[in-house]
């Protein structure tokens, strides 16, 4: 099984080919940016729009490398006709699927943690430079450690997203695979309005469909625990536990599903 | 350097000319639109709109987004606040404000900044806010409805109900059912006690602020808030102390005094007087009245509490005048 980190590591080293890590800059630019604009704007609200900004900026810069490079993983490599020569090689179907997942995955870590790092070193020089009796009315520290639980949801979240983004180009083309992702990521935030559909609904029938999507499709929405690690509210382990399981369920299902589609394909 | 190597440097240096005069032409072009003008509407009529009200809407519209999308409408409410507080339109209007508290607290229903300090904007009476008490009251409301421990909101509320709508029965009840939360401070039931017996006395209403502004996990602005409004009691009391001086004056004189510099002359002030906010203050000599320059930031003073004594003045009309304002 040493075939897919070596995968995985061409698919990381053509990300940096790609310039992907220069959405980094552009993240520590505009979160230093607005810092410093923001204090300025907000009445004293500077560290809680960081936080909320810095958070949201990790999620949406990871869930578009997430969709846009998970989409061409494998369609890149039949466009370009370089698939005949891999499979030719000593190479399980499962592997190239498994190799590329882990190359994104391998990106998206780089990415996170990095943008992790900023966030917090902009926290830090905030909070350096506020007065004692202004941080003492804060609801939590301005680098507060459980802030990460947020960042590992978010990453976690990420990953399936990736999952879902590569399951797509198995079998579609990129465009495709950009709108079936985007579209579940959006709809599985709809998910608490899926299990209330009955109570707006006269149809049995529909009110059956409406649960049954609810249990099917990925519960984005419970990745996000961002608003309450803003706070200094306290998520409970056993809820970050179930849900990382959740993802990782989630996430194993999708990648057995690809490997499925990818090994029956036809190349011909 | 080759023939090869200089024309390409030459070529570089041409596209590099080429470039920089694109650039400056697209600045040169930004400020002569900007002098002509724009056929769109103006950032004053696009500052009113607001496309979407309903808070249901936008929350699930926000997806993970809520708390960002919280902040962006809060940066908006106080926007158009201020924006709208400091324009030199004569017809104010801040009707956006409350709906864009309200999507902010619907967005994020811990944001307790925008609750208070949307209370305050909303409350505050125009020019300098909608005047729209009820509106702070029901913001408030729905803050304590989403977390029903905040003592501060029901103060708040108690503080609306005393300082803008002047029902101290109210207003005392709130500060009640403040003090019966957990971690409410002590000197909160003792404020109740105070508004049910004395409410409307500016003793009452100086205790009030006072003890807002000790509060050590009260935000920058409702301190500022609460200095001022400390200063506005003071102005209160000197307009008092002024006039008593200035009835002393005509009964002893006989006279009204025209300008300050005749009740300096008598010896009753050593100098003009000033207000907190360090404006001389104006002497009304047909009425006998002192009030705030007009340039003064503590003007409109709030309604005094104390009936204002009935000054005769030989200058003016015989009537007496002015109990009260």
């Amino acid at each position: 099984m040493t075939v897919v980190p070596q995968i995985a590591v061409n698919v990381f080293k053509e990300s940096v080919r790609d310039k992907i890590l220069y959405n980094l800059v552009v993240f520590a630019v505009l979160l230093i940016a607005v810092s410093y604009l923001l204090g300025q704007l907000t009445a004293g609200q500077d560290i809680k729009i960081i936080k909320d900004l810095g958070l949201a900026a990790i999620a949406t810069f990871g869930l578009l490398i997430a969709v846009f490079i998970g989409i061409g993983l494998v369609w890149k490599e039949v466009e370009r006709k370089s698939i005949y020569s891999l499979l030719a090689k000593p190479i399980r179907r499962s592997e190239f699927v498994l190799g590329k997942y882990c190359g994104l995955v391998l990106t998206l870590f780089v990415n996170v943690s990095v943008m992790t790092l900023a966030f917090y070193l902009v926290l830090a020089y905030m909070g350096w430079r506020e007065l004692p009796a202004v941080r003492a009315g804060w609801p939590a520290p301005a680098t507060d450690p459980a802030m990460l639980e947020a960042v590992v949801l978010i990453f976690v979240e990420l990953l399936l997203v990736t999952g879902i983004a590569l399951f797509f180009s198995t079998f579609s083309s990129p465009f495709l695979s950009a709108s079936l992702t985007l579209g579940l990521w959006v709809i599985g935030h709809f998910n608490a309005d899926l299990r209330q559909f009955e109570t707006v609904v006269n149809s049995p029938v529909a009110a059956w469909l409406a649960r049954g999507l609810y249990y099917a499709l990925p519960n984005f929405a419970a990745f996000d625990i961002k608003s309450q690690v803003v706070y200094g509210q306290p998520v409970a382990a056993q809820y970050i536990a179930l849900t990382v399981l959740y993802g990782a369920t989630y996430l194993a299902f999708v990648l057995a599903a690809a490997v499925t589609i990818f090994s029956r394909r036809d190349f011909k | 350097m080759t023939p090869d190597g200089e024309s390409r440097r030459a070529s570089a240096v041409v596209s590099g000319a080429v470039i920089a005069l694109l650039f400056a032409a697209v600045v040169g072009l930004q400020a002569a639109r900007e002098r002509v003008g724009t056929p769109l509407a103006s950032s004053a009529e696009t500052g009113h709109l607001l496309y979407v009200r309903s808070p249901s809407f936008v929350t699930r519209a926000a997806l993970s987004y809520r708390s960002v999308a919280a902040d962006i409408y809060w940066i908006r409410a106080i926007q158009h606040y201020g924006g709208t507080k400091l324009s030199t339109d004569r017809r104010k209007q801040y009707d956006l404000l409350f709906p864009l508290l309200d999507l902010a607290t619907s967005l994020d229903p811990h944001f307790n900044v925008a609750y208070r300090f949307g209370a305050i904007f909303l409350a505050e009476p125009a020019p300098a806010g909608p005047g729209r008490p009820d509106q702070a009251i029901a913001l408030l409301q729905k803050g304590l409805d989403s977390q029903p421990e905040r003592w501060e909101f029901a103060q708040d509320i108690g503080f609306v109900h005393y300082w803008w709508e002047h029902d101290y029965r109210k207003a005392a009840e709130w500060f009640r059912r403040a003090a019966d939360m957990p971690n409410a401070p002590n000197w909160m039931s003792g404020l109740a006690a105070v508004t049910l017996a004395q409410g409307g006395n500016r003793a009452s209403s100086r205790l009030l602020w006072q003890e807002m502004l000790k509060d050590q996990d009260a935000a920058d602005w409702i301190v500022s808030q609460a200095r001022f409004r400390l200063a506005q009691l003071d102005a209160l009391d000197q307009i008092e102390a002024l006039e008593r001086i200035v009835m002393t004056y005509t009964q002893r004189s006989g006279a009204a005094p025209r300008a300050w510099a005749d009740v300096v002359r008598a010896g009753y002030l050593r100098g003009i007087p000033i207000d907190p906010e360090r404006h001389p203050y104006r002497l009304d000599p047909e009425r006998g009245r002192v009030e705030l320059d007009p340039r003064s930031p503590l003007n409109p003073l709030p309604a005094s509490d104390q009936p204002r004594p009935a000054i005769r003045l030989e200058a003016g009309p015989s009537t007496p005048l002015g109990a009260g304002r």
